[in-house]
């Protein structure tokens, strides 16, 4: 039996989402049903006096109005975001102040809009500043990283380079926005709670339930067959949830409650903004001989999320003197949280755009320079890598791109209205993986279920459990059906950190190495089937402390209309090197769609803080641009064989995030190669380059 | 949304009837902005009249040379229509410049000349605007507007007109047939469109009531040599940032005749007559066309966010013109 | 409450009771008819996953009032199929070329690529482009769903 891993298999559930049936959690029909609509506070911060619910509820088709005097009360949880509607103080403006309950949507959403809420509201602080009165080092960085490091004398070391660059650099809030908004349909069978509900990981969604409403484990179910994409946003439980689940308690009816795009902007996550001081001192071969990484930025005061942007320089480049700081300001603003890649993506757009400018202070070409600064072991900590190919990447990335051919004189390619430019920057993300539970069975007939609570947002990951579970059983693909999205199936981790692939597939292949031994010691499968239970909490744990990090290159080329100040990327190019890979097919789509998100972010995204009424004022995709068609011309992912043995029994490293780290600081250096401006501010508008 | 009827009538007399006898109609044409603006809640009809079954789905030729297109003809046909593509190329591309496949097979004519304003204030009935809510305020001044006026604001509004194919309209002195409670009229578009100044809530000078019925483009021989030129935040499916519709009547180096029109940049379609006036007779040089859009954009009062418009939409006007003599 | 009404969706009439004039067709196509194939993604018309056609002409169904789509001839994502198991060449292009990730763009995609290729059979890849420049996808960087039109179109006419 030939393997499969590795093959370009076509996705399993291709067929369900091309025809329209596969049913994401806003889809299941059930029977009496009833919408709920969120009300949001028009204020930014201070409370709630009153919510006048008489004239909703003599409304058509109107069930309920759920507010802060007669909602469910929850128990306490660690994440002010999902204890909602249990206090009447307002935090930030979009948070839920009520839900308005009909038979239809319609009917909830017209009594919502006319709601009347009362508010005593108080002066909101919503601008994040590098000079904020109220900056605090947190004690730790998502996940649970040191806040700041230092090794050496990086003031000394700044003072005796003979080269320094020290820049500021900044990112706009972004917002995730997968296609599909946040959803649950929630019902209630007796005391067990069944909830349909869009997440990147059923495991956490169940836990959150369990706390809040003070159940037993086996009394809350969570089922995400499909969901409509994540990036972060769907990490954890949302409010809608919660919200969900109680309206369903307490009306004794099935309930959905779907976010709209604009109520995204405010109830579910985003990118923080950030402003980053990078310094770095070289000497005039462009050796570093300091880098201090300076990041500031927002959380929220409902739950402390502290973005891990200055990580990406504790592992990048070899100096004797290094050190990275967070400080952050806790505004009247929405939660912060994960978005695809954070801490590494805005991180390298600083890092990368300051090494460029380094390397045309000395006169080094950008490759040669990273090359030059490549370290042995960890910069910060001096440990081992298990792999580390940053170099390889970058050549084999020079070679596809014609790099050489590069002239490097800024601003002096022109073709019509248009400059033309090139750029590289590097990318890198941790490779983890985190313990999971799975278990597989052996049926009659020859065929085999894995079941395990993953989560397939897009990535392709029941796909690819199914390669691998195939392989390990020596059985051809349509042998194994792989059920994920269902927290009985018991915790697994979620799909994020780019970690679902490494945690999965490591409890899937001993879960099935476990079956096979339990069949060849029962001398075949019994009539009545055989199941093998794994769980990888313990081997995580004897993992050796090594770095662990999947690393690439990423190139770009742009065309800047001189009239306009419009950019056109014409070609991306990444070069990737991420362990092993598991599917080409559905893995070279991933590593593409992180550049687009990456081109993106680079040209686009940019959610405007409004500072008279404290939200983010464009709140859709007509304000919101994320990247169409027209805008994605050319765009390469591929990949270099990397053998990694001291990752976890697939090799794999993890592919969902890399793709966008370094993608805008590539992008950014193409248009300073083009036009000789230096664009130190994301998103890089017309406006901008017309006006720097 | 608020409670709302609904009608469908398949006659004009019946549609004017219909709206002259409910406080609070309104004529509903592709829905692609009044359904989006009702869901919002900026938009509260207390009835939609159906104006999609009205005989005003056509294109045809005018006695004079000229074209005539009904109020009810789809963006999408309006931009594929040979005769709008041969004799306006700036109006077929103006019209494919702007929203989607979708939305164009959607939005009708009439109902693109009197789509609404996308500035953010606008759009969010939490916040104030003057536009919407009569003295409430403008908060657009010190708020956002890197996306607003420059020219033809008022103190109380720099709400920009989001019109792609209003712009080519301007340019080509288009005619509006409407009928009103006291009849017929031909408005020209540069009477049609109303500058806020302190009356931003009256964007046009329609009567109440008013039903669109068609559009007429006269004839304007050297409209063929026509281009419309779009700057945006993105490559496609986003509202322009600055825009140009310009026609232009070039002999023996020399300029006989231009339109020039501008979009994006004030409240309504901005014919640059100043510009236009200090092209006829001047050589078709560089050096005149940047004096032109210069003698247009000196009356540009940009705020603090919104000045690059005023490069921009400069740009865009010399490089089109300069693309225009290249083609004749 | 209006009147009842009656829609016709994929070659068959389907009777709209005790609903409302406010509501979307795509509401009533999700929620009173049992199609939820169409994705309500942004409600306002600027992503595309609810495009559906409507006699001859691709439309976003959020925007469309359900009432005035009465008398109408609509296709959705789940009419194009021509039986249960069989698929249409644009769909079996999006799995073999790798166009679908997450999918919750993909029925508006399909019913677009579809509706091009029903007026253009061999479409260059800008009026590929073109015809899908209303559909926006988070997950793919559209790359593959290129491919899938024109290994659609190569297919039907190599049928």
């Amino acid at each position: 039996m030939s393997g499969t891993v590795g093959a370009p298999v076509s996705r399993i559930e291709g067929l369900s989402k091309v025809t329209g049936e596969a049913r994401y959690a806003a889809d299941f029909p059930l029977a009496g049903l009833a919408h709920g609509w969120i009300v949001q506070s028009t204020i930014a911060r201070g409370r709630v006096e009153s919510v006048d619910a008489g004239a909703a509820l003599q409304m058509p088709g109107v069930l309920a109005v759920v507010t802060a005097t007669n909602a469910m009360r929850l128990q306490d949880v660690d994440d002010g975001e999902l204890l909602v509607l249990q206090d009447q103080q307002v935090h930030y403006r979009g948070q839920t102040v009520a839900l308005v309950v009909g038979d239809t949507l319609e009917q909830a959403r017209a009594a919502a809009d006319g709601l009347p809420v009362e508010y005593q509201a108080e002066p909101h602080d919503v601008l994040l500043s590098a000079s904020h009165p109220r900056l605090f080092a947190p004690d730790h960085v998502n996940p649970n990283l040191p806040t700041d490091t230092l090794t050496g004398d990086v003031e000394a070391g700044l003072a005796g380079a003979a080269v320094t660059v020290d820049h500021t650099y900044s990112t706009p809030a972004e917002h995730n926005n997968p296609m599909e908004p946040h959803a649950t349909t929630a019902f209630w069978d007796g005391d067990r709670l069944t909830v349909y509900d869009s997440n990147q990981g059923a495991t956490r969604v169940h836990q959150a339930l369990v706390r809040l409403f003070g159940l037993e484990d086996s009394a809350v179910r969570v089922v995400s067959e499909h969901v409509g994409g994540g990036f972060g946003s769907k990490g954890g439980a949302r409010s809608q949830a919660v919200l969900a689940a109680m309206a369903a308690r307490m009306l004794g009816r099935p309930i959905r409650v779907v976010l709209s795009r604009k109520q995204l902007f405010s109830l579910v996550g985003y990118r923080t903004p950030t402003i980053q001081r990078v310094r770095l001192g070289s000497d005039r071969g462009g050796r570093l001989v300091a880098l201090d990484h300076q990041v500031v930025e927002q959380t929220s005061t409902v739950y402390e999320f502290a973005e891990q942007t200055a990580v990406f320089s504790r592992v990048m480049y070899a100096t004797p003197n290094l050190s990275t700081s967070h400080r952050l300001v806790a505004l009247d603003v929405p939660t912060p949280r994960w978005m695809r890649a954070p801490g590494e993506a805005p991180g390298s757009f600083a890092v990368e755009s300051a090494m460029d400018e380094l390397a045309e202070a000395c006169g080094v070409d950008p490759i040669e320079l990273r090359i030059r600064n490549e370290p042995v072991t960890e910069p910060e900590g001096g440990r081992p890598f298990s792999s580390r190919n940053l170099i390889a990447c970058l050549r084999e990335g020079a070679s596809r791109f014609r790099w050489a051919e590069r002239d490097p004189r800024p601003g002096t390619r022109r073709d019509g209205q248009w400059l033309m430019g090139t750029g590289v920057a590097a990318s890198t993300y941790p490779a983890r993986s985190a313990p999971s539970t799975a278990s597989v069975s052996a049926q009659e007939d020859g065929s085999f279920i894995v079941r395990l609570t993953a989560a397939d947002i897009g990535t392709g990951a029941r796909t690819a459990l199914t390669q691998v579970a195939a392989d390990e059983l020596q059985v051809p693909m349509d042998k194994v059906e792989v059920r994920i999205g269902d927290s009985d199936f018991g915790p697994a981790m979620i799909a994020g950190g780019s970690m679902g692939m490494a945690s999965w597939g490591w409890v899937v292949v001993k879960a099935c190495r476990q079956l096979i031994a339990d069949i060849d010691r029962c001398g075949g499968v019994p009539d009545d089937g055989l199941v093998a239970r794994a769980d990888t909490a313990d081997d995580i744990a004897a993992q050796a402390d090594l770095v662990r990090h999947s690393f690439g290159a990423q190139f770009a080329e742009v065309r800047v209309d001189v009239d306009t100040g419009e950019i056109r990327v014409p070609r991306l190019l990444g070069v990737f090197a991420a362990g092993r890979i598991v599917n080409a097919k559905t893995a070279r789509s991933q590593l593409i769609g992180g550049m687009t998100m990456g081109l993106s972010m680079a040209l686009f995204e940019e959610s405007l803080m409004d500072a008279e009424f404290g939200d983010y004022l464009n709140h859709d995709f007509a304000g919101y641009h994320i990247a169409a068609n027209a805008d994605v011309q050319r765009i390469d992912a591929t990949w270099i064989d990397e053998e990694d043995d001291q990752l976890n029994p697939l090799g794999v490293k993890g592919i969902g995030e890399i793709g966008i780290v370094g993608t805008a600081a590539a992008i950014a250096n193409a248009v300073y190669h083009a036009t000789g401006q230096r664009q130190r501010h994301l998103p890089i508008r017309p406006d901008r380059v017309l006006s720097p | 949304m608020k409670e709302f009827g609904y009608e469908r009538p398949a006659h004009p007399t019946d549609a004017l009837a219909m709206i002259a006898g409910v406080a609070g109609a309104r004529f509903l044409g592709g829905g692609t902005n009044l359904v989006d603006l009702m869901k919002l809640g900026v938009e509260t009809p207390a009835v939609l009249i159906d104006v999609t079954a009205l005989p005003y789905d056509f294109v045809t030729d005018d006695a004079d040379g000229g074209l005539r297109v009904g109020s009810g003809t789809r963006n999408s046909d309006l931009a594929a229509h040979l005769a709008v593509r041969r004799r306006y190329p700036a109006l077929a591309q103006a019209v494919l410049a702007g929203a989607s496949g979708q939305l164009r097979n959607m939005a009708t004519v009439g109902g693109n000349l009197l789509q609404r304003t996308r500035c953010p204030y606008f759009q969010d009935v939490t916040k104030p605007c003057n536009k919407r809510v009569p003295d409430s305020g403008c908060p657009a001044r010190d708020g956002e507007h890197h996306n607003l006026a420059i020219l033809g604001g008022s103190d109380l509004c720099i709400a920009t007109n989001p019109s792609d194919m209003a712009v080519a309209l301007a340019a080509f002195d288009a005619v509006v047939f409407v009928e009103e409670p006291a009849g017929p009229r031909a408005v020209p578009i540069a009477d049609f469109y109303r500058l806020p100044a302190d009356e931003p809530q009256r964007e046009t000078t329609l009567e109440p009531g008013a039903l669109i019925t068609a559009v007429a483009l006269p004839a304007l021989p050297w409209a063929a040599n026509s281009r419309y030129r779009k700057a945006r935040e993105r490559a496609s499916y986003s509202f322009a940032i600055g825009s140009v519709a310009v026609a232009l009547d070039v002999a023996d180096g020399m300029v006989r005749d231009v339109r020039i029109a501008l979009g994006a940049v004030a409240p309504i379609p901005w014919r640059a007559y100043r510009a236009e006036q200090s092209l006829r007779g001047q050589p078709a040089t560089e050096v005149a066309f940047r004096e032109a859009a210069d003698a247009e954009l000196e009356w540009a009062q940009p705020l603090r966010d919104n000045r690059y418009k005023v490069p921009l939409v400069r740009n865009l006007m010399v490089r089109t013109l300069i693309e225009l003599v290249q083609a004749s | 409450m209006t009147d009842p009404y009656s829609l016709t969706v994929n070659g068959t009439d389907h009777q709209v009771v005790d609903a409302w004039l406010g509501e979307s067709l795509l509401y009533v196509l999700r929620e009173r008819l049992g199609l939820p194939g169409s994705k309500a993604g942004c409600e306002q018309g600027e992503c595309g996953s609810c495009s559906v056609i409507v006699d001859g002409s691709l439309e976003c169904a959020c925007l469309i009032l359900a009432a005035a789509a009465v008398g109408c001839d609509i296709t959705t994502v789940e009419g194009l199929q021509p039986g249960r198991g069989d698929f249409t060449t644009v769909q079996e292009a999006f799995i073999a070329e790798g166009a679908v990730q997450c999918g919750f763009c993909t029925p508006g995609l399909v019913v677009a690529l579809t509706d091009l290729l029903a007026r253009v059979p061999h479409p260059s890849d800008l009026e590929v482009r073109e015809a899908i420049s209303g559909n926006l996808c988070r997950c793919t960087g559209y790359g593959r769903i290129l491919a899938a039109a024109q290994a659609a179109a190569k297919a039907a006419s190599d049928e």
